[in-house]
């Protein structure tokens, strides 16, 4: 008996949706490995975890709190990655987009009419962010630097940078709470709906989804787009200006990782300050994948993501468990998700040896 | 270290400047001292490449090793056992990575990635209980003789064990590339991993032995870290030293004396910034001082590209990132 | 080492979608050199790659002197004295010689003791006429040379039986002598050699045995002195009557739609591709370049569509000189690349998206792009061509190689192009699809002036009306082909050597 792996001639759109609930479900299994290895008894953990998500409408509005974030630095990451170029930076491009729509918060805010504020907030964010990723992005494609490993030099830099701003120069003089800067005034911050946190991101990354899922097929960027992320080679030859598409396409990832940051120091901390860096640039990236590069699949999957991250806060209060298992999970999760692509590409046959194969004929 | 050495001069650039010369000393001990985790990673890494794999994953694999390494020493009061088990976890780290990239040919970016995130999580999930412990370390064990050299002598030869396997594992890293069977067949699996096949050689083994191999080295670059240089265990303690090591492998152009070089740059600058925050230089803010590595990295990359784009063969492996399916290559 | 008899039986092998051998017989004499004769795609190389150990069979046994024999890697085929050198070399670039004749080998085991393996390929390269040196590292030598060290690997690992696949198709003639010679050598020593070609003309020349195959079967096993004609062989390869020259109509000639002047360029290692290249092309006329493979002409037609820089020259398309860096406009200059999968389709888009590739700018407005529309535009492509697919929406991967090739044709011609450069347009298709496109490439001469790229000098003859011989990328000559007494130096120009003639 042998195993053959025989590649499918179309990958196998079953296998491959089906793969990611399945992929679940081990990843789910895993993690209650993990919660045995550290002591505690899955199923409670479990369930602590989904109460801690969905038990009551406090719980189910702080999944869509935290899921802003992760919507936005997942099509952050998702758009470039269509075309095979990694910006692994949204950490620190949310960092700059915070930095900058601070900065007008703080001091352009007393020039401006009220109403103007947060348009010009959102702006400043999302120019930021789309600069700091343009900068990689440039760098790669004038000058082919990996984008990997720029973008992630420059989130260490962003965020020593922004921390020496709200340590230093922009200082909150009252000193309360988390290091950071003073509050913002009211004019700077993003509505929120009553009774929750939910805050007007949300509208941002819902319609930055549609109008990209709608781009990719109805627009000529997106039909060029999805040429080079088939075969550059083919995109050349038909005249295509790839070098135009990476910077563009790196200014728009940076600017939506930007307006992520602008969103959680407007709608969340209504200030700049320590703990707006948690993690999101990289959860973005399991975000964007899971989701198959999919805009309006990255909004369900962020919202799932969300919600192990949010169950694993309360597992933290209430079991005493690290809350990085919401982490840990995800990371699993994405390896299963990779193994599972894999079952769509291939098909696994056992063989029972030459002789028993029937002669099959092909139509040419 | 000695003082009363005298003083030393040197001129960079029409610049000239006057150091004591048991700091000048000092500066390239810590040199030595601050590059060694990166040098570990980064020909760990090299091997890993040069098989035609990439593993993006070392921040992950160097935290765990860190971890491990600690944790098995501060529960087993043996050095040794900790610095086996990070080679152990590391090793096991990149074989995950290899069961996906070589046989699941999953794409490799993606799994690497996804591999840093999961160490790190893990590590800081794990890693909970012992932040802040103490436990035993490496200490500097100055060689007889050797050390008594002038000048070089403190620099290289006060050092720990560690530091000396480094001494050790670059030549003969370097011999074993170019002048050995095995290192022919490594260099070809990841030039032209058809042509390997043809010859018999197995691809799929190879490239899963140096990962782990790479993996192993990159635990130990961690358990370096947590076991001699910051002592003890700290959330993501490497501060993306495991990045750093795979941009060096890219200047190293995939060389491992190049890789020292690299890491002695890297290592230098740690030192610096070490150097002026002792002395309170203000004339560079330390935040400043801070992004310098990181900046300097990006630097790097950008002369190493444009530079090979100059030279003629300077590449990386060129089947680096691909999966080999020997009924692909027609 | 006993020299053995090889024999094949009723092996078949299936890929997905294809019977790539069925059911063959094969015996393998010492001391000959046997012909493997076919088409593209009749399965020559597959069953090559089985008897060398890189493929397994589904059905069948190998036998090697009576005994069946099981390889389960090249490395297997070559313990048993079965090795072969393939169309493309498994050769580390960066590597020197010695160190690729070595690679894979037992011993030396752990230190690589250069020097003594240098020698010993040296003295073994004396022996058979083959002359390379040991230190030299791949990327720095020619294909042929190349080639040799291929076989010197062979030799240096005791092959018995040596397989060669198509091994003139990156020579010139004076290398295709040399390299005949050293296989009658090799057989003389009691060797086999098992040749794989589609050309007619080499295995009448060198062949002791001829095996042809078709479709996946064995048609014929033969005897040099049992053919008749190599219009019989042609039939046998085939199937049928094969028409071997074609209608020319005569068509008025127009304007001037490429010109190049002086036009010089590198190529990727920034060694000299091409220098100094003048010539033009007008609508109503197919003006060919033929060369051997690696002489220029892919690095030309680069530079043409904008693919890479030039240094040096003006180049104008269409009555307009291009700047440096731009690129012709894809409406209205049809390009057919050489590497027409890799480079010309989109194997996990549409059929739609695929064959608008060079055209979509016309079904976008405002950048909108209208699918429907674009959808409406290429329907009648499918039976205008006689491209087979599952339906309009299926993916690119899912057609054959042929109707991938005739897509992309389909996308090339149907734009009405004033331009249409064609490069190496029949490589790999069967007689019968290679009459469709020479029928498609003449008939565009109406509306189009035509620049062909190929290494096949039938195709060159039949279809062009001036022809360009290019040879280190120096345009040696351009005749017309009315001309008879140039045709005859189109060899020795490809070689290189020009003629004083008397004009």
């Amino acid at each position: 008996m042998k195993l053959i792996l025989e590649r499918r001639l179309v990958p196998s759109k079953l296998a491959s949706w089906g793969g990611v609930g399945f992929s679940i479900l081990l990843a789910l299994i895993m993690g209650g490995v993990v919660f045995l290895s550290a002591g505690a008894n899955p199923f409670k953990a479990y369930g602590v975890m989904f109460l801690g998500a969905f038990g009551d409408f406090y719980n189910i509005s702080e999944v869509l709190v935290k899921a802003i974030p992760l919507i936005l630095c997942g099509l952050s990451i998702a758009i470039p990655a269509k075309i095979l170029v990694w910006n692994i930076g949204g950490e620190g491009q949310l960092a700059v987009g915070g930095i900058g729509s601070a900065a007008v918060a703080l001091f352009l805010s007393p020039f401006l009419p009220s109403p103007l504020v947060l348009p010009s907030m959102i702006i400043a964010g999302f120019l930021a962010g789309g600069l700091w990723a343009f900068t990689a992005g440039f760098l790669k494609a004038r000058m082919g630097v990996n984008e990997i490993l720029t973008t992630l030099m420059l989130n260490y830099v962003a965020i020593y940078w922004m921390e020496n701003l709200y340590f230093g120069p922009w200082r909150d003089p009252t000193g309360t709470g988390f290091p950071g800067t003073a509050i913002l005034p009211e004019s700077a911050w993003l509505p929120r709906f009553p009774e929750t946190r939910i805050h007007l991101g949300l509208v941002f990354g819902i319609v930055a989804a549609v109008i990209l899922q709608w781009a990719f097929f109805r627009t000529r960027w997106g039909y060029e787009i999805r040429v080079i992320g088939e075969n550059p080679k083919a995109a050349r030859y038909a005249g295509m200006n790839i070098t135009r598409h990476i910077l563009w396409v790196m200014f728009l990832s940076g600017g939506l990782a930007g307006l992520a940051g602008m969103a959680e120091v407007s709608g969340i901390h209504y200030r700049l300050q320590q703990g707006l860096t948690v993690g999101y640039g990289y959860v973005g990236i399991i975000v964007a994948w899971l989701s198959r590069l999919n805009p309006m699949a990255i909004i369900v999957v962020a919202l799932f993501l969300a919600s192990l991250l949010v169950g694993g806060d309360q597992l933290q209060s209430v079991m005493h468990l690290p809350s990085a298992v919401g982490l840990v999970l995800e990371g699993t999760l994405l390896f299963f998700v990779l193994g599972s692509d894999f079952l769509a590409r291939y098909r696994i046959k056992l063989s029972a040896g030459s002789k028993a194969t029937k002669d099959r004929h092909f139509p040419s | 270290m000695r003082h009363g050495l005298g003083v030393s001069r040197f001129v960079i650039w029409e610049l000239e400047i006057v150091m004591d010369t048991g700091t000048l000393i000092f500066i390239l001990s810590i040199t030595i001292q601050s590059s060694t985790a990166v040098l570990f990673a980064t020909l760990g890494e090299i091997f890993t490449e040069r098989s035609g794999v990439l593993n993006l994953g070392v921040e992950g694999m160097m935290l765990m090793g860190a971890l491990s390494g600690f944790a098995a020493t501060f529960y087993s009061h043996s050095l040794l056992l900790g610095t086996l088990t990070s080679l152990g976890v590391g090793g096991v780290l990149a074989l995950i990575h290899g069961f996906f990239a070589i046989t699941l040919r999953a794409n490799q970016v993606v799994c690497g990635l996804a591999l840093a995130i999961f160490g790190i999580g893990l590590s800081s999930f794990l890693g909970r209980p012992i932040i802040g412990r103490v436990g035993e370390r490496f200490v500097q064990w100055p060689i007889p003789f050797l050390q008594d050299i002038p000048f070089l002598g403190p620099v290289l030869f006060n050092q720990n064990p560690l530091i000396y396997l480094s001494y050790l594992l670059i030549p003969s890293a370097w011999f074993f590339l170019y002048h050995s069977r095995p290192g022919l067949n490594l260099r070809s699996v990841g030039e032209n991993p058809g042509a390997a096949d043809t010859a018999g050689i197995s691809v799929i083994r190879i490239r899963y032995l140096w990962t782990i191999f790479g993996g192993m080295l990159a635990g130990l670059g961690g358990a370096y870290l947590s076991l001699s240089y910051t002592p003890g265990w700290k959330e993501n303690m490497t501060s993306g030293q495991g990045w750093i090591a795979i941009a060096m492998v890219i200047f190293a152009l995939w060389n491992p004396w190049r890789a020292v070089l690299g890491a002695l740059l890297f290592g230098g600058i740690n030192a610096l910034q070490f150097y002026f925050e002792a002395r309170q230089f203000t004339l560079i803010p330390s935040y400043i001082l801070r992004m310098l590595p990181y900046l300097f990295t990006i630097a790097i990359l950008v002369i190493m590209t444009r530079w090979k784009t100059v030279r003629k063969r300077a590449g990386a492996p060129a089947g680096l990132g691909l999966p080999f399916q020997r009924e692909d290559h027609f | 080492m006993a020299q053995t008899v090889i024999r094949m039986e009723r092996i078949t092998k299936r890929f997905p979608g294809v019977l790539a051998n069925d059911r063959i017989d094969l015996e393998i004499e010492p001391g000959k050199i046997h012909a493997l004769l076919g088409e593209n795609g009749a399965g020559k190389t597959t069953l090559m790659n089985i008897l060398s150990g890189r493929y397994r069979p589904d059905e069948g046994e190998i036998l090697a002197g009576q005994k069946p024999a099981k390889f389960n890697s090249p490395r297997d085929a070559l313990e048993s004295g079965i090795g072969m050198v393939h169309q493309h070399f498994m050769l580390v670039p960066n590597q020197t010689v010695a160190e690729n004749i070595i690679l894979g080998l037992p011993s030396p085991r752990f230190f690589l003791h250069r020097a003594k393996v240098e020698k010993e390929v040296e003295k073994l390269s004396r022996t058979y006429g083959l002359s390379v040196d040991p230190q030299a590292t791949i990327d720095e030598l020619s294909l042929g040379q190349q080639q040799k060290v291929e076989i010197l690997k062979l030799l240096y690992r005791n092959a018995e039986t040596l397989i060669l696949d198509e091994p003139t198709a990156v020579l010139t003639p004076s290398e295709i002598e040399e390299l005949f010679a050293t296989l009658r050598n090799i057989a003389k020593e009691g060797k086999s050699v098992i040749f794989i070609t589609h050309k007619l003309e080499e295995v009448m020349e060198i062949a002791d045995r001829i095996t042809i195959l078709q479709r996946g079967r064995v048609v014929a096993h033969l005897t040099p002195e049992e053919v008749e004609s190599r219009r019989e062989l042609a039939r046998m390869m085939v199937g049928r009557e094969v028409v071997l020259k074609v209608e020319k109509e005569p068509v008025s000639l127009g304007e001037v739609v490429l010109e190049l002047r002086d036009c010089s360029g590198f190529d990727e290692r920034g060694h000299q591709a091409f220098h100094r290249i003048t010539f033009a092309v007008r609508r109503g006329e197919i003006f060919a370049i033929v060369g051997v493979a690696g002489n220029g002409q892919s690095e030309l037609v680069a530079a043409i569509m904008g693919l890479r820089p030039m240094s040096g020259g003006e180049l104008l398309v269409l009555g307009r000189p291009l700047r440096k860096g731009a690129s012709p406009p894809r409406e209205s200059v049809g390009y057919v690349p050489e590497d027409r999968i890799g480079m010309g389709s989109l194997p996990n888009l549409d059929l739609v998206d695929n064959l608008i590739l060079t055209s979509y700018p016309q079904f976008c407005k405002r950048g909108f792009f209208r699918k429907d529309a674009a959808r409406k535009g290429v329907e009648g492509l499918f039976s205008r061509f006689h491209i087979m697919a599952p339906h309009i929406h299926a993916l690119a991967r899912q057609l054959s190689g042929g109707n991938l090739q005739k897509l992309i044709l389909a996308r090339e011609l149907s734009k009405g192009p004033k331009l249409l450069i064609a490069e190496q347009p029949t490589h790999g298709l069967d007689i019968g699809a290679t009459e469709e496109v020479w029928f498609e490439l003449l008939k565009q001469r109406e509306t189009a002036g035509i620049l062909l790229v190929s290494g096949d000098l039938k195709e060159v003859l039949s279809l062009s009306d001036r022809i360009g011989v290019i040879f280190r990328g120096r345009l040696m000559d351009i005749f017309s082909t009315e001309d008879e007494d140039w045709i005859e130096e189109i060899g020795p120009l490809m070689a290189g050597v020009r003629q004083e003639r008397k004009r």
